[in-house]
């Protein structure tokens, strides 16, 4: 922080004079002064490029309705929503949950929610770590540059939850309800990983009914080309639908169950433009939290610096941002896996550590970034990296020692675990690597693929499921295969490619019995 | 520049729909937890709401991840033991964050824990009386209006004389009496002074004098021409007949407790008897439960040992239905009370006495009874008590009966019993 401790203010009289409050209570008035210091900071200062900002005061209800529909602003109307509300309820009456922190929406301008209840220092440190830091993230990431429309996000969920609605109106809720179930267990699988289709989102109510027409017609087609007459049916013997392999299922069933009507494939849109929408977060859990802890501990700081907030606001601060970005010990009550918070922000600091005051070991490691401009090297790292890539090109031996960090190899085939790498020297590499690839969500999430429609027989549809390490697919598998089946209407079946390339016929729906009733 | 909204004013229950779409979808696990949750709770206790549980594979929406098998690493922090190579013992299962899998775990959400949610009073009430409504409750309220009460409803100007009001006509007398003669009093007095005046000065000038007299006279009957009492000035006190609000309901619960009962059976009559005060608890201010448990005679118990202690011996169901008059008589006047009588058996009486109970019910009892409701459970055949009862049914619409075997059928055996009447 040596830039910013030149401007330091030190003199009480000038530090008096700067003072914006020295109150807890916000007013409107406040906010608004606070906001303009820290946009002034954030932009200017620091040169963070951010989307409009608009901040919006809500009650604690409202928040808890806002966590309830996983941050969208505006959603369908489904009980797994209700359901997430009650247990947000649940937690945050227990008191095992504090509501404090943001949540702040993907768009343009971008929203970020103040609690009513927050202190006025609470808002300041929400709306450096949402308003601007968030904000900056989305603004700059490649993947949410390439995934994510947001310009046009918030039209698009109004669209989706009336578009629902009148759905319900049209066929009655059960009945929708039932799709949209069947779309929520189709969801992971439900995005691209690797090329974006070229549709905006803009305008979707004045396209919508074009595409319904378009879509079915395409669909009629395939169906028909898929019964014709014997004399092709050697060409069409050797040609499989699809011709490769499809990861996004939904994308699939969408364009080309048969016995979808055009408003379930709407639906299933929708989903699939939802799931698409919240994929880069998923993927920059780490680096965007990180990135925001970053800023609002680094904007408060400066802050402070230039007399604006005094000691008591940085003590009130201070103590959040400490839980925030806390690390448990894996064998602590409150261990819950690695907190990307905690993670992301100690990287961050760690990679200007390494600008600002690199060691012999650091210069080893980080040649390129060692003893650079650490604003430079930190937006860049914020621009081109997604959690996996950013751990295995930025985690320092230095931080893998302050974070203790050890891996563990859990082999069903041993008896035992094995402790396969710690923070000494030969494991550096190893495991970043492995820490690294707990971020890839093609190792989390299993390889399903779409591999082949039965277009000659009874339209069984085949997924492929690429094994990996030996690992299983999980044990609502069949309930999954059930919602699979709804939508498609034909039986489906999942085929397992194990490591040593044999395959065989792991999940089937409807199962043998049932077909028989 | 920035954009500060206040969304505070927005509505607050954006979930409300979906909560309600949630407690649609689980209705009927919903509906199970609350029957479950009345067999824990004592018999007149409705006060609270009641925790929900939902068995978490019913709630959870399925998603496809890694299965618990194969080869998994996970890197973790907080490391104080452990060296290359070391070789330790997998924790057990189910520890929450446990070392094995705990990435896994975080991503999955695979909770072994039930999905638990509370619900009101009111939402745990509409739910165990769902499309319930009392018998006959309108019917009742209608009929009860011959017993008013007479109340004060302030004051009219019409009325029965016997009714008058009268501080009040009189102060409306005065006061318009004030009104009317004030103005002729005080000209009255003026020209009486004049008067005076006039026949101190000497000489008298008799023809002032005589004029000022005629003027006071007719001042005078002027004056007494405003009538003392007016119609105008009446004020009767006003009552009207309100129905008196029976708003107390007392609850019989009679049950056989000869040893043919088991304690099954008696555990179905006991949520029986639970559902139908739950049910009186709803719709009265205040419900009495009295307790009779007979063999060959009855007696009046408390809570306890009605369902605890157990008797042998013979059955005579008369004894009960005998006592239970005796004590409407002694503690209940009908006029002030709502009575509901439910019977629990197992059909066995002696048979000699069975026409007595239906002889009794039909003359002394049921008259007086807002509802009878009976329920034989067994899974044989009907004995000759049943018949008897059938005899009673046809002649009140308040009398129910039914028979159930097993604890499932007490719910819908309910239902049916309080079904929403057609009034």
């Amino acid at each position: 922080m040596t830039a910013v401790m030149a401007h330091s203010v030190t003199d009480p009289a000038e530090r008096k004079k700067r003072l914006i409050s020295s109150e807890s209570d916000w007013t409107f008035n406040l906010i608004e002064r606070y906001n303009e210091e820290i946009h002034r900071i954030a932009t200017e200062v620091y040169g963070l490029d951010c989307y409009p900002v608009q901040l919006e005061i809500i009650s604690s209800e409202q928040m808890m309705d806002a966590y309830a529909s996983v941050g969208m602003p505006i959603g369908y109307n489904h009980w797994s929503f209700g359901k997430q509300f009650l247990t947000t309820e649940k937690n945050y009456k227990r008191g095992a949950m504090n509501l404090a922190y943001e949540i702040v929406i993907n768009s343009n301008p971008c929203i970020a929610y103040l609690m009513e209840e927050n202190t006025l220092t609470m808002q300041a440190l929400v709306i450096a770590h949402a308003a601007y830091g968030h904000n900056s993230f989305f603004k700059g990431n490649y993947l949410f540059k390439t995934w994510t429309d947001a310009e046009a996000i918030i039209d698009y969920l109004i669209f989706a939850k009336h578009y629902v609605r009148e759905c319900e109106e049209k066929y009655g809720e059960e009945t929708v309800e039932l799709v949209i179930d069947s779309c929520h267990a189709l969801m992971n699988f439900g995005v691209d990983h690797y090329k974006r289709r070229n549709t905006p989102l803009e305008n979707e109510q004045f396209v919508q009914s074009d595409r319904e027409r378009i879509l079915q017609h395409h669909i009629d087609d395939l169906w028909r080309r898929l019964s014709v007459a014997d004399d092709t049916e050697q060409q069409s013997d050797t040609e499989r639908i699809p011709q490769e392999p499809q990861e996004n299922i939904l994308y699939f069933l969408e364009k080309n169950a048969p016995l979808l009507e055009p408003w379930q494939r709407e639906i299933v849109r929708i989903v699939r433009k939802i799931a698409q929408y919240f994929y880069a977060q998923k993927q920059t859990q780490v680096m965007n939290e990180g990135w925001a802890c970053f800023w609002h501990y680094t904007i408060l700081n400066h802050m402070y610096d230039e007399g604006l907030i005094n000691e008591s606001s940085m003590l009130e601060f201070l103590q959040s941002h400490t839980n925030v970005v806390f690390q448990p010990s894996y064998d602590s009550d409150f261990y819950s896996g690695i907190s990307p918070y905690a993670l992301g922000y100690n990287m961050m600091m760690d990679i200007k550590r390494i600008c600002d005051a690199p060691t012999a070991e650091d210069r080893r490691w980080f040649p390129d970034i060692a003893g650079s401009n650490w604003r430079e090297t930190l937006d860049f790292a914020m621009r081109n990296f997604k959690d996996e890539s950013f751990i295995a090109q930025f985690l320092s031996p230095k931080l893998m020692r302050d974070f203790h960090l050890f891996a563990i190899l859990d082999d069903d085939a041993e008896n035992t675990m094995e402790i396969s790498a710690i923070h000494d020297d030969d494991g550096y590499q190893n495991l970043r690597r492995k820490l690294s690839t707990q971020y890839d969500l093609s190792y989390a999430v299993p390889n399903l693929q779409v591999y082949e429609i039965d277009h000659r027989g009874d339209r069984t549809l085949t997924l492929r499921h690429y094994q990996d390490l030996r690992r299983p697919l999980s044990d609502n598998t069949d309930e999954v295969l059930k919602h699979l089946y709804r939508l498609w209407g034909f039986k489906v079946q999942i085929e397992t490619v194990d490591e040593d390339d044999s395959t065989s016929i792991t999940y089937r729906c409807p199962t043998g019995s049932e077909e028989d009733k | 520049m920035p954009m500060i909204v206040d969304r505070r004013l927005d509505g607050r229950n954006k979930s409300a729909v979906n909560r309600q779409r949630l407690m649609r979808r689980y209705r009927v696990q919903i509906k199970k937890a609350v029957s479950e949750a009345v067999s824990k709770r004592s018999i007149t206790d409705t006060d609270s709401g009641e925790r929900i549980n939902i068995p978490a594979k019913d709630v959870s929406e399925p998603v496809i991840h890694h299965g618990p098998a194969g080869r998994r690493e996970t890197v973790h922090p907080g490391n104080k033991e452990f060296n290359t190579g070391d070789r330790i013992k997998r924790p057990p299962k189910k520890k929450a964050g446990g070392k094995s899998g705990a990435g896994q775990a975080a991503d999955s959400g695979q909770g072994e824990d039930d999905f638990e949610f509370v619900i009101s009073k009111e939402e745990y009430l509409d739910i165990l009386f769902e499309e319930l409504a009392l018998p006959n409750l309108v019917k009742t309220k209608l009929a009860r209006q011959a017993a008013d009460n007479v109340v004060r409803a302030g004051f009219s100007s019409t009325g029965v004389p016997v009714n008058l009001n009268l501080p009040r006509t009189m102060r409306r007398a005065k006061g318009r009496k004030i009104a009317a003669i004030g103005a002729f009093a005080k000209r009255k007095q003026k020209l009486q002074e004049e008067l005076d005046d006039e026949q101190a000065n000497e000489p008298v000038d008799l023809d002032k004098v005589a004029e000022l007299r005629e003027a006071i006279t007719r001042l005078t009957t002027k004056i007494e021409t405003v009538p003392f009492i007016d119609t105008y000035d009446l004020k009767f006190n006003q009552f009207v007949r309100r129905p008196k609000p029976v708003t107390q309901a007392v609850m019989f619960c009679v049950m056989d407790v000869s040893g043919s009962m088991t304690e099954p059976i008696k555990e179905i009559a006991k949520r029986f008897f639970m559902l139908l005060y739950m049910f009186l608890a709803r719709s009265y201010d205040k419900t009495d439960v009295v307790f009779i448990r007979h063999h060959t005679s009855a007696k009046e118990v408390d809570e306890e040992e009605f369902f605890t202690s157990r008797e042998t011996g013979g059955t005579i169901v008369s004894s009960a239905l005998k006592l239970t008059r005796e004590i409407i008589d002694e503690r209940f006047p009908i006029d002030d009370w709502n009575i509901y009588v439910a019977q629990a058996s197992d059909g066995d009486n002696w048979e000699a006495d069975s026409s007595v109970c239906s002889a009794l019910l039909i003359e002394h009892i049921m008259p007086h009874l807002q509802y009878y409701a009976y329920v034989e459970i067994h899974d044989h055949d009907h004995q000759l008590l049943w018949t008897e009862y059938e005899k009673v049914k046809t002649r009140f619409d308040t009398f129910a009966m039914k028979q159930i075997s097993g604890p499932d059928e007490i719910f819908p055996v309910f239902h049916e019993l309080f079904k929403r009447r057609e009034t």
